[in-house]
């Protein structure tokens, strides 16, 4: 048999009103323009950089910084390299970050709660809270804490003290800090042994629930594991553990754990501002869940508990995560607000002091965009993965 | 339809001891505000009895079917479910809902669990049966309904029918001794409206406690007991099927009626 194809559709349009052939022609356009911008930029810095004398590279990080930190999370003096300062802006940036986003989470989530309570005067308070907080600019309230809160409390002499052991003045908070000689293993041993237990128990709890029906309280016993076991071996060790307390020497304390103002400041600041968004994506997300689902839980019989924790929150998570990432991103990159009141960030200090000393500005800048971009982008990944568990299959 | 009530086992128990009054609403009012929703309402239901609710839009039906399991309150009188009294005491609520099984106008199926996972959600978390014991009892109810195959499907995934039989299966699975249908077919479409009535009819032939608030005046006419119309908050008529049908006492009654059929 012949088999014979003809095109019978109708000629194509002339090649500039085919929308295939345009989106190739602006493609390789547009690619043009990048690299000849590229180009003319990277040209231009280096010619300007060389005639101006300014040495290019990464040598510099080998060198001696010379300037002294606050706080530093890593070993640190004056007579580190600059590569040095990185570690301990980062790890300084990475500290109240975490702690931010800690805070912020918990308070948050309270706060979106309340805000939707039946009671009159907590949804007052949390919206007030919400209206407040929200309103006004972050920077401000970063100011506000430093300088109005904790800068008028009163000096290294004249410090408030509780028991001779909690001391707190201008200069910070100051608490008695453990010193663990031998024998505290067998405690860090216990802890890990209760989360170990604790997994298990949560395990177990499950498997019997689904074989014979019966409810085991998980949160109460894993609470009670997670405590008992460790003092038990606290105990046990023979109580191996010593405080040292922070004492004044010269004009400020020394010894103990310390929390100086500039952190205290801005967690504050952080934490509130990015908790009153929280809140908000919180209660959106509860609002999102039909009150035909409430209705459908409670008329099974569901208590008012568990309607929440097997009907209502497992449905608004899906909404809450992808802006509660955003939030969390913004915590991190606003946190470099360090600078205004002199906490040592990765802003402050290698952007900030080792920029001026070094001059390397292209170099430095560049290393600092490229570590928040890569900090932003790690906790999108890992939201992402998250938000891929709890999402709803649906169909 | 005769035939196949005699099949389920339950019927023959249900009948044999049969428990006058498993309902009783006494005085019953209830206010939106200053708006009064429903007026004086009484009504006594026996075990095993059928009663179709019918009336006008707004006539406060579905407030009534409502506040039998406290999914509304009322403000005035007694309601009294299975020798419970209706109060604000939680243990009574909880007490009572675990008894009255309800279908609703838009299903409210949980769109995250499947349709097994929504029939055994509350019988292990409520009545605490083991998960397996759970999912054999449910997959009985799917095949009364008649979509067991559609068991670890997601709510989505059904037609409008599927889920509100589905609906319906997740209600029986706490063996409920009453059952509470609030418009169960006005959301669906019309070639899907008999699927659903065929379970209900079937089940009351299982000798179910049913309350339905429903415009299928043919469902009334096979299965109900009890017609009773209600308009403007109150009850305006209450009659078996044969009397309300073809000699309606009341003006409004007759006029809802010439409306409707």
């Amino acid at each position: 048999m012949k088999k014979q194809t003809i095109d019978s559709r109708p000629a194509g349009p002339k090649p500039w009103y085919d929308p295939r052939v345009r989106a190739l022609v602006f493609q390789v356009i547009s690619l043009a323009v990048v690299c000849w911008a590229g180009w003319t930029l990277i040209g231009n810095t280096l010619s300007n950089m060389e005639s101006r004398g300014i040495s290019t590279g990464f040598g510099f990080l080998d060198e001696s910084a010379g300037f002294g930190i606050i706080m530093h999370l890593v070993p640190y003096d004056a007579t580190m390299s600059y590569g040095r300062t990185f570690w301990v802006g980062l790890t300084n940036t990475l500290l109240v970050s975490a702690m931010g986003i800690v805070a912020a989470t918990i308070l948050g989530f309270l706060i979106g709660v309340a805000r939707l309570s039946s009671n009159w005067l907590v949804a007052r308070i949390a919206l007030a809270y919400i209206e407040l907080i929200r309103n006004i600019p972050l920077l401000l309230q970063i100011f506000f804490w430093y300088f109005a809160v904790l800068s008028n409390l009163p000096s290294p002499r004249q410090s408030m003290e509780v028991g001779g052991a909690l001391f707190l003045n201008n200069r910070g908070l100051y608490l008695p800090g453990p010193i663990t000689p031998e024998g505290f293993g067998l405690v860090w041993g216990a802890i890990l042994l209760a989360i170990v237990a604790v997994v298990g128990v949560r395990k177990w709890a499950k498997k019997r629930q689904m074989a014979t029906g019966k409810i085991f309280p998980t949160v109460k016993v894993s609470v009670a594991l997670l405590i008992l076991l460790p003092l038990l071996a606290f105990v046990i060790a023979g109580l191996p553990l010593e405080w040292e307390l922070p004492a004044l020497k010269g004009f400020n304390f020394g010894g103990g754990i310390s929390l100086i103002p500039e952190l205290a400041a801005l967690w504050l600041a952080l934490s509130l501002y990015t908790a009153s968004f929280i809140a908000e994506i919180v209660r959106s997300g509860i609002l999102s869940v039909s009150q035909g689902q409430t209705e459908a839980s409670k008329a099974l019989g569901l208590p008012n508990g568990l309607t929440l924790r097997l009907v209502v929150i497992p449905q608004a998570m899906r909404v809450i995560i992808p802006p509660l990432t955003s939030q969390y991103l913004n915590l991190v990159k606003n946190s470099s607000l360090a600078t205004a009141i002199g906490y040592p960030d990765l802003v402050a200090v290698f952007m900030g002091t080792t920029l001026n000393q070094t001059g390397q500005a292209v170099e430095v800048v560049a290393i600092t965009m490229a570590v928040y971009l890569t900090i932003s982008l790690l906790i999108s990944l890992f939201m992402n993965v998250y938000n891929r568990a709890v999402a709803i299959k649906e169909r | 339809m005769g035939t196949t009530m005699t099949q389920h086992p339950e019927s023959k128990d249900s009948q044999a001891e049969k428990k006058p009054g498993i309902i009783r609403v006494e005085g019953m009012h209830k206010w939106y505000g200053d708006f009064h929703v429903l007026k004086d309402l009484n009504l006594a239901v026996d075990q095993g009895e059928r009663i179709v609710i019918c009336g006008p839009s707004g006539s406060g039906k579905s407030t009534f079917i409502r506040c039998i399991n406290r999914l509304e309150e009322h403000q005035q009188g007694r309601i009294i479910v299975d020798d419970v009294e209706l109060t604000d005491d939680v243990r009574h609520i909880d007490s009572v809902r675990r008894e009255v099984g309800m279908v609703f106008q838009h299903f409210n199926l949980f769109p995250h669990l499947t349709v097994l996972e929504n029939c055994c959600l509350s019988p292990i978390w409520v009545r605490k049966v083991p998960r397996r014991e759970a999912e054999a009892a449910a997959m009985e109810y799917l095949e009364r309904v008649k979509i067991p195959d559609q068991a670890t499907k997601y709510p989505g995934q059904l037609s409008g029918g599927q889920q509100q039989r589905v609906a319906i299966a997740r209600a029986l699975c706490m063996k409920p001794k009453i059952m509470l249908f609030d418009e169960p077919t006005s959301a669906l479409d019309p070639e899907m409206i008999k699927e659903v009535l065929d379970v209900m009819v079937e089940l009351a032939g299982s000798g179910m406690t049913m309350i339905c608030v429903t415009h299928e005046m043919g469902f009334a006419k096979t299965v109900a007991d009890r017609v009773i119309f209600m308009d403007g908050g109150e009850i305006v008529e209450e009659a078996p099927p044969s009397e309300f049908f073809s000699n309606p006492r009341e003006a409004r009654t007759q006029k809802f009626l010439q409306q409707i059929l």
